[in-house]
């Protein structure tokens, strides 16, 4: 899982895995002019970048760990901004609620220095489609 | 003066609470830079309680490298700033607020190489809230990519901004 590959996007806004913890990946991405919104937070869109990555990079965990090679594709995505992101590395890790045969429910909660104070919540479902045939 | 003081003034300077807000050039000076900047952000139109921003296709911001699909980060951010602005198009006027919370459905892949297209309404305002609603597409809004809805909270403007 270490060799999980962030696509382009992600490497753009410099996310990073920074560690595994309990099998899914915490993604980590550090503030700067690229990620800010109104000026000195971060913009919710990035936070919501952050989010969707750590949710997907948590269920390709878990489906490399059933053994699955189903392709994912977002569904829907529902976020709940709690409080506002400061200029610091900014992590998300996802939790994946179920992974089923066709669909897959992903929790994912993003932090900065304390991670007791959250700075966004969410949701995001996911189809699970058979790898394509080559 | 006071780190926060300092703030509070710049930010007043350049967009006081209450600030008559154009849609069009308002859009222009929040593209400009920061996040939407780096994104490449672009007004496109707007009506009396709508507005609508443009993101072009750009290869590093893909989410599918095989696929060429624009990533579905962009497309967070492009509903989020379309529909944040349809508040102050719909008000006339530009008020401090933060993103409550934001519910995307992910109609169907954006088609790589096309611009995304963001149409956001503001359907309703109240004391502390705005609710909103939009709609991304890549040309056909019939054949929309995604659509959203979500709720803006109205704040002071004191510690809104750290410049």
């Amino acid at each position: 899982m270490s060799d999980y590959r962030l696509p382009p996007y992600a490497r753009t806004m410099g996310m990073e895995v920074d560690h595994i913890e309990d099998g899914a990946p915490v993604i980590a991405m550090d503030f700067a002019e690229r990620v800010q919104g109104r000026p000195g937070f971060l913009h919710g869109g990035a936070i919501g970048g952050l989010l969707e990555m750590a949710a997907h990079a948590a269920l390709r965990a878990e489906l490399d760990r059933l053994g699955s090679d189903s392709r994912i594709k977002p569904v829907n995505i529902s976020i709940e901004y709690l409080r506002g992101g400061v200029q610091e590395r900014t992590f998300a890790r996802g939790e994946v609620i179920r992974a089923g045969r066709r669909v897959a429910n992903v929790r994912v909660e993003a932090w900065q220095g304390d991670r007791s104070k959250l700075v966004a919540s969410s949701w995001m479902n996911f189809l699970l489609a058979p790898p394509k045939e080559n | 003066m006071s780190k926060d003081d300092k703030a509070a003034g710049l930010m007043k300077t350049i967009m006081p609470e209450g600030f008559v807000f154009d849609p069009e050039r308002g859009a222009r000076w929040f593209t400009r830079a920061g996040h939407t900047g780096f994104l490449g952000m672009e007004y496109h139109d707007h009506g009396e309680d709508w507005i609508e921003l443009a993101l072009p296709w750009r290869e590093d911001l893909v989410g599918v490298e095989e696929t060429g699909v624009l990533a579905s980060g962009p497309i967070i951010s492009l509903l989020d700033n379309a529909t944040s602005m349809s508040v102050w198009t719909r008000q006339g006027a530009f008020n401090p607020q933060v993103t409550l919370d934001l519910r995307i459905d992910y109609v169907r892949a954006a088609t790589p190489g096309k611009t995304v297209i963001a149409r956001a309404e503001c359907y309703q305002v109240r004391r502390s809230m705005a609710f909103v609603r939009g709609i991304a597409h890549d040309g056909d809004i019939a054949d929309p990519v995604a659509h959203t809805a979500g709720i803006f909270m109205l704040v002071s403007s004191e510690g809104w901004s750290k410049p």
